[in-house]
């Protein structure tokens, strides 16, 4: 069981990271879910994996220890959910105002972030769309 | 157990929901409210820095629940140091957003300032690593939305690569809490810290890539090389007074870094000089990066950025030796160049504004109010360079100092030294470009800065209004406010110099105490009469 848990958070988080590296606004939003979903099955992991026992402390004097798993995790993947999930809605917006603002879908800054334009003067104006 | 310590979090919290609720469409309410947020919170972090000066670490347990199971919020001098700084520079450069009409430009500008307030306060207060992915996730948030303030196709590219990075970063976060949490089986920083320090040796190797993974994240956060890329466009394209505001908060990265790596892992443990390791030659770059990109670089807000770079480098590398002295220099330092970076932003934002937007540096005629913005350029920029008489000066002093019995204390001082004349010709080229040679232009025509046939703006109304034209000084409220808010932020820079004396005594003690992890079980693990 540790096997297929750890190969499929290593699945999805190579796959997030492949998408993330594609450098297009959808491709980064889906990557991030998976990364996103890869880290929250590896929160839930660090409990370490126990099958068929709930979360509560019970039979103590039997030595019931054992028969309980660590609530910690769950409550912290619970947590990192509501984040993710709020985060990801975020990202989903932004990307969409840059995409209808910005005209394209890329990820990378335009040149003329950081390459200075030419000095528009007021003879040699020309409409917008012709320069784009 | 003292209530004041959540003051911080919860006064900036209900204040900011308040706003978003009743007063979303009046501006000088939103106005009046922000600026009581913040004083209010200025006004706790004056007092908690009063309470936690006497070297006593003050505990607050939520829920009253005691400490490795309840969530405990811990203030040492070196969190309410930082919760000074903050709430000095949100009420400063508040008044600047004001006077600069910057706040007039989008929506909620207020609420998500005391948003972004409360992430920080909290960052800063809590002793629960877990707790601090939260605040750092709601800093975050509200920064995002800062960032984007007034819009623009360029300023929402910058967000979504700034949201992209930093979402990445907190998967990384995620994954470091996962492995420290499998490994120690506690999230409360104290406690990890004493379980970390009884560890035997053998069993460390998972520890040890939790601790690399948790100082990955906080270099983002912070903007080390190679971490850094995310910082200059961000930075650059962000409202000049959200970048003077950010420039806290690259320092809740380094205020991290110093947190775990002297309580959790300090030198003594099995982290050994880890930390110092990776930490020492990625500041040497970084700050020979960040300096030539002030050389280099074409665009004033894009200058401005690579100066909180490299500031964040020459830091970096006093912090890195994690002793006494070095964390003495590094914090006075931190001080300065969080004051000195939010003043350039804010000068940069005042020059971007007078040549109608334009950001490149290139010849134009000259600007309104050249004098007085001129000489708080030439301030702004001695002080980040680090030139005498200002604090930055000391502050490099203080850093080479520290790093002078340093193994690498030849590269260490070359790269201090060499990358400040490189500093000074960027910022002279700089100055000259902007303020020397545009006297020798004529004004251009239709273009003139003249009164006379500009029509009359008159008073420039509260209300929010949507499409409004983006940044121009005739559409500020009332620009001698942002001449007095960089002035305050010079003032505090002068004061820092005069006083240097005893504010090094301070962080000296604030250095000591970080040093001696043993206080911090004392304080949140032992001392809990009372507590469920």
């Amino acid at each position: 069981m540790e096997m297929l848990v750890a190969s499929a958070i290593g699945a999805t988080t190579a796959a997030g990271i492949y998408l993330i590296l594609r450098l297009r606004t959808f491709a980064v939003v889906l990557g991030m879910t998976m990364l996103t979903y890869a880290i929250n099955a590896f929160l839930f992991t660090t409990g370490r994996l126990v099958v068929n026992l709930p979360p509560i402390l019970q039979d103590h004097a039997a030595g019931g220890h054992a028969t309980y798993t660590d609530p910690l995790p769950q409550a912290l993947v619970l947590t990192a959910i509501v984040i993710s999930f709020g985060m990801t809605a975020v990202v989903v917006m932004m990307a969409l105002g840059s995409f209808i603002e910005g005209g394209d879908d890329r990820i990378n800054m335009p040149d003329d972030d950081y390459i200075m334009p030419p000095l528009k003067t007021v003879d040699d104006q020309k409409p917008e769309d012709e320069t784009a | 157990m003292n209530h004041l310590l959540i003051a911080p979090v919860l006064v900036p919290a209900l204040l900011g929901s308040l706003m978003i609720l009743w007063m979303r469409h009046d501006l000088l309410q939103q106005r009046v409210f922000g600026i009581i947020g913040s004083v209010l919170t200025l006004a706790v972090a004056l007092k908690l820095s009063h309470l936690s000066a006497g070297g006593e670490i003050f505990v607050y347990r939520l829920g009253n629940w005691s400490a490795p199971f309840g969530i405990v919020l811990m203030l040492d001098r070196l969190s309410a140091m930082m919760l000074l700084l903050t709430s000095v520079l949100a009420v400063v450069v508040q008044l600047y957003a004001i006077g600069s009409g910057w706040d007039r430009k989008g929506w909620h500008f207020h609420s998500l300032w005391l948003f972004q307030l409360m992430g920080l306060n909290g960052a800063f207060l809590t002793g629960d690593a877990f707790n601090l992915f939260v605040f750092f996730e709601v800093l975050l948030i509200a920064s995002y939305g800062l960032m984007i303030h007034g819009g623009g196709p360029m300023r929402l590219r910058a967000g979504v690569q700034y949201i992209a990075y930093n979402l990445a970063g907190s998967t990384l976060f995620l994954a470091a809490l996962g492995t420290l949490y499998a490994v120690t089986g506690t999230l409360n920083m104290a406690d990890m810290a004493e379980r970390v320090a009884a560890m035997p040796v053998e069993d460390t190797a998972l520890l040890r890539a939790g601790a690399v993974l948790l100082l990955i994240v906080f270099a983002i956060k912070a903007a080390l090389v190679p971490l850094h890329f995310w910082l200059p466009a961000t930075y650059a394209n962000a409202p000049g007074p959200v970048a003077a505001l950010f420039a806290i908060m690259s320092k809740v990265g380094v205020y991290a870094i110093i947190r775990f790596f002297t309580l959790v892992f300090p030198q003594d443990s099995v982290a050994e000089t880890l930390a110092t390791d990776l930490i020492l030659p990625a500041a040497l770059i970084t700050l020979a990066l960040g300096q030539i990109g002030v050389l280099g670089t074409r665009s004033l807000t894009r200058l401005a950025a690579y100066a909180a770079i490299a500031s964040i480098g020459t830091l970096m590398i006093s912090l890195a030796r994690f002793d006494a002295q070095g964390l003495t220099a590094g914090l006075y330092y931190l001080i300065h160049s969080t004051l000195a970076t939010a003043a350039l932003f804010l000068v940069v934002d005042m020059i971007a504004a007078r040549r109608g937007g334009d950001i490149w540096l290139r010849l134009r005629p000259a600007i309104l109010n050249t004098g007085l913005v001129s000489a708080m350029f030439f301030l702004t920029a001695i002080a980040v360079a680090g030139l005498p008489p200002l604090s930055g000066f000391l502050g490099k002093l203080l850093i080479l100092e520290a790093t002078a019995d340093d193994p690498w204390m030849i590269g260490i001082w070359s790269t201090i030294i060499v990358t400040s004349l490189i500093a000074i010709v960027g910022f002279s080229r700089a100055g000259s470009i902007l303020f020397w040679k545009s006297h020798e232009m004529d004004p251009e025509p239709g273009n003139d800065t003249d009164e006379g046939d500009t029509p009359e703006r008159g008073p420039i109304p509260t209300k929010l209004e949507t499409d409004e034209p983006i940044q121009d000084v005739g559409d500020s409220a009332a620009p001698w406010l942002s001449f007095v808010s960089v002035g305050i932020l010079l003032a505090g820079l002068a004061a820092l110099t005069l006083f240097a004396g005893p504010m090094t005594d301070y962080l000296k003690n604030t250095a000591d105490q970080l040093t001696t992890p043993q206080i911090y079980y004392d304080s949140v693990l032992r001392q809990q009469e009372g507590s469920r």
